[in-house]
């Protein structure tokens, strides 16, 4: 093995390792929702991606998540709340709405139509 | 939230304001002629923090449809832009293969090389811009989706053909050629393939937006004895509605004069319009064909069920089918993982391919990268049950969610109760029998009468059936019910009774001949009744609740799906078997008290099947919250019944057929769809990889791999779209 293998092959682990380092495990930052008056509401920009994409709410009171589609990629046009049989058509450039009570804390997903696009609703 | 509630009080034409934070509903009554519901809306707005919405839901079919032409076309246009580019860059790739291109001189194809260079770079930018930018903001959010895949493939591509050309010094003998055909070709043929999806997937909501199309826009209200045609968003609980022929009924109600034909196609799926009388329900985005009615509204806005029927579908379609959770799970670390895997594939072709081996590597890598689609995995399962879902919606049949669709495909077992689902539920009177000096209709004339005075539903199956023979019921007087026997009491002056033949054994009177007319009747599942007159037996008269039309046929129809089929009841041994046998049911569970229907069901399970009850919903609510599957017979508006997973809005019992039918072609569908992009992905990555060109010399070009990976998707939706020409096998 000459010197050219030796860099490639120790270059391309280290590339691995970084990439899943990366996308699995780093920590990530979490948003926390505005509390405004009854009602948790938190403006979530779609974008490539939910900005934010981690939301603590508390439990037992109602939460509106505002989705603005700043893009025109139909990845990301509808977003989904599986777990409160919410789902929403997300025109670009235009809020959209969904509101909910989640009654249970709990981790809860929701994600684009094809799982591309991932946020997290963590309700304590 | 007292503020609002005093702030909509303040109104004007505003009576009464009550705000409820759970429903997220505000219950104002208000004087029509009086309010501005827009201030409404904008009080509301402005005080609480909530946004109102308008029923019955908040998509509009016009925006998704605006916004995918409005993508279709931005894809075209950057498709059809880097095909253009692709073709002189292609030639110009494999000048051995050109005529002209062949002869001429190695610098002069650098030349041209840098060309193309130049003429790839607004591919990259303009066509490919979507994948870069799109890269970009998902690693912002530390995630990788498909455009990372595809501008990670494309941009390797690209920089290496830059450098090979620039600077072909420093790369080994034989690499210094470009791929900037690579970069054309993938990013036309992945805007192509999104393009088509596109296309393909603005079908796949037809249903649902079919639905929202139902709902009429106005209706004509008769306020204050003036007839007004408002908006439907403004109508009221109690309002009297007129419909004249071919209009819609714009709201739920009741009929409160006139009659007509009721098309209910469009929720029912039941082609044949269904007669509306005073009293009868009628439902909203229904169409009246010749008769003219007024009607009193009873369900408005986001109660109606139409309303209702929109909202459960929606549901639906966002839910998960149990099934997905694997491919979730796998989508998840799929793109990270297939970065690695290109590196590793890079790797290994640099230390232990043939030469040129960094060209291979690379080729290699940049296929990987392009061929592995996340997007066909992730769409496989939500795709086909939208149109599964949204398909069922237009046969009258709702599904909760995909859990329940999963485990309708799984049933082998269908619990049917009797009474109003085998069975209208009413009883009708069916036969009536003279002996000696009375004729049939003196004999229903008395029997009648005396029954007038019952309130048990056998006894108004007797009267109503008089009145149908329009004979003249005398009145009754010393009425007596005469427990599990019959009732008694004076017609005309004589002793009038009407029983069972424990009431006759009682009385030491003999039957006579008419005895095996009532063991006739009864094996044919009817409720025979003896009518004495002055202590002589002068006839009998019978009562059946009636099958429905269809439920043979439907029962017959589960058969062939390989179903057993059961009949749970609370009547008699006999009579129940007798029912069993005339629609065709073998095995039938009689005498069960109506709270025991759900141990029965627990007790099929516990033989290892897997049942659906099928009932209606409030009796029936613990069995069909016990089984695997609940089915509830719909009842008029009545649409999100609790309890169920499937609700049949028809009543019909050919829905359970159609439901089960739908389940399983649709999860065969989503089944295909996994299987499909699962197989598409483990095969083609490593053949992207090159794991076969040990064994059979076999490399897949990246282009090779764009077309493959655009393919991929656009046939996972393609395939779910073959579910909109699904009809019920037994359709009539």
């Amino acid at each position: 093995m000459g010197s050219a293998e030796i860099v490639v092959t120790v270059g391309g682990l280290v590339l691995c390792s970084v990439i899943a380092w990366f996308f699995w495990f780093a920590p990530k930052e979490a948003t926390r929702a505005a509390a405004l008056g009854e009602v948790q509401e938190v403006d979530v920009v779609v974008k490539g991606g939910y900005t934010p994409d981690v939301i603590v709410v508390q439990h037992s009171k109602p939460v509106r998540l505002n989705f603005l589609r700043q893009e025109t990629s139909a990845c990301s046009e509808t977003v989904i709340l599986g777990d409160f049989g919410k789902s929403a058509f997300l025109p670009p450039g235009q809020i959209v709405s969904i509101e909910f009570t989640p009654e249970k804390p709990g981790e809860y997903d929701f994600h684009c139509q094809m799982n591309m696009l991932r946020g997290k609703l963590v309700v304590e | 939230m007292p503020r609002l509630e005093d702030a909509l009080r303040r109104l004007p034409g505003i009576l009464s304001a009550e705000v409820s934070l759970g429903q997220g509903e505000v219950r104002v009554e208000y004087v029509p002629s009086l309010a501005d519901l827009a201030l409404v809306r904008r009080t509301i707005e402005a005080e609480s923090g909530y946004r109102t919405t308008s029923a019955p839901t908040e998509l509009s079919p016009d925006a998704e449809r605006e916004a995918h032409a409005h993508e279709y076309r931005t894809l075209f246009n950057r498709f059809l832009f880097a095909a253009i580019i692709a073709i002189p860059v292609l030639l110009s790739s494999y000048p051995q293969f050109v005529p002209v291109l062949r002869d001429l001189p190695r610098g002069t194809l650098r030349l041209i090389w840098f060309v193309d260079a130049l003429l790839t770079l607004p591919v990259l930018l303009y066509s490919g811009q979507r994948f870069f930018v799109g890269a970009w903001r998902a690693l912002e959010h530390r995630a990788a989706d498909m455009n990372t895949l595809i501008a990670v493939g494309t941009g390797a591509a690209w920089i290496y053909s830059v450098a090979a050309i620039s600077v072909p010094r420093i790369f080994p003998p034989g690499t210094e050629e470009p791929f900037f055909d690579v970069v054309a070709v993938v990013i036309a043929l992945v805007l192509l393939g999104q393009a088509l999806e596109l296309r393909a997937r603005g079908r796949t909501s037809e249903a649902i937006k079919k639905l929202i199309g139902l709902q009429p826009r106005t209706a004509r209200v008769i306020r204050e004895g003036r007839e007004q045609d408002i908006p439907v968003e403004e109508m009221l609980v109690g309002d009297l509605v007129l419909v004249r022929p071919g209009e819609k009924v714009p709201v739920d109600g009741i009929v409160a004069d006139g009659a007509s034909a009721v098309d209910q196609s469009m929720l029912t799926g039941e082609p044949i319009p269904v007669e509306k009388h005073p009293g009868d329900e009628v439902i909203g985005a229904t169409i009246n064909t010749t008769g003219a009615f007024r009607f009193r509204a009873t369900k408005v806005g986001k109660d109606t069920a139409l309303a209702q029927i929109v909202r459960m579908v929606q549901q639906a379609q966002a839910s998960k089918a149990p099934i997905q959770r694997i491919a979730d799970v796998v989508s998840g670390y799929f793109v990270p993982a297939m970065l690695i895997v290109a590196v590793l594939t890079f790797v290994a072709w640099f230390d232990f391919g043939p030469q040129p081996r960094l060209v291979y590597a690379l080729v290699t890598a940049v296929s990987v990268l392009v061929i592995a689609c996340p997007c066909a995995l992730g769409l496989a399962t939500p795709i086909s049950l939208m149109v599964g879902v949204g398909k069922a919606a237009e046969f009258g049949v709702l599904i909760r969610n995909g859990a329940a669709l999963q485990a309708a495909r799984d049933v082998d077992t269908v619990v049917l109760d009797k009474t109003g689902t085998i069975t209208i539920g009413k009883p009708v009177l069916t036969n009536v029998v003279a002996t000696g000096a009375h004729d049939e209709n003196g004999v229903l004339r008395l029997a009648a009468a005396v029954e007038k005075g019952s309130e048990h539903p056998l006894g108004a199956a007797i009267v109503q059936g008089a009145r149908e023979r329009e004979l003249s019921i005398p009145s009754a007087e010393n009425f007596v019910a005469l427990p599990g026997r019959g009732v008694e009491a004076r017609v005309e002056g004589r002793r009038v009774a009407l029983g069972n033949r424990a009431m006759l054994d009682e009385r030491q009177l003999a039957p006579g001949e008419l005895e095996a007319v009532a063991t006739r009747l009864a094996d044919e599942g009817k409720t025979p009744m003896y009518v004495v007159v002055d202590e002589r037996v002068t006839g009998l008269v019978a009562v059946a609740d009636a099958v429905k039309p269809d439920s043979v046929a439907a029962i017959r129809g589960l058969k062939t799906l390989g179903v057993q089929v059961v009949m749970i009841t609370g009547d008699n041994r006999r009579t129940a078997d007798a029912i069993g046998h005339a629609v065709g049911i073998d095995r039938v569970l009689a005498e069960v008290l109506p709270a025991e229907k759900a141990l029965q069901v627990r007790r099929l399970q516990a033989e290892g099947r897997k049942v659906a009850m099928v009932g209606d919903g409030i009796n029936d609510a613990p069995a069909l919250a016990q089984a695997d599957v609940g089915m509830a017979i719909g009842t008029g508006t009545d649409v999100a019944i609790e309890a169920s997973d499937i609700t049949l809005i028809t009543g019909s019992l050919r829905g359970v057929v159609t439901a089960i039918e739908i389940s399983r072609a649709t999860m065969h569908n989503i089944t295909q769809n996994l299987f499909g992009s699962f197989i598409y992905n483990t095969l083609g990555v490593p053949i992207a990889a090159g794991m076969l060109y040990p064994f059979v010399g076999l490399l897949l070009s990246p282009m090779i791999a764009g077309a493959a990976m655009a393919a991929s998707s656009v046939t996972v939706v393609t395939n779910a779209n073959r579910l909109r020409g699904w009809k019920p096998r037994d359709v009539r």
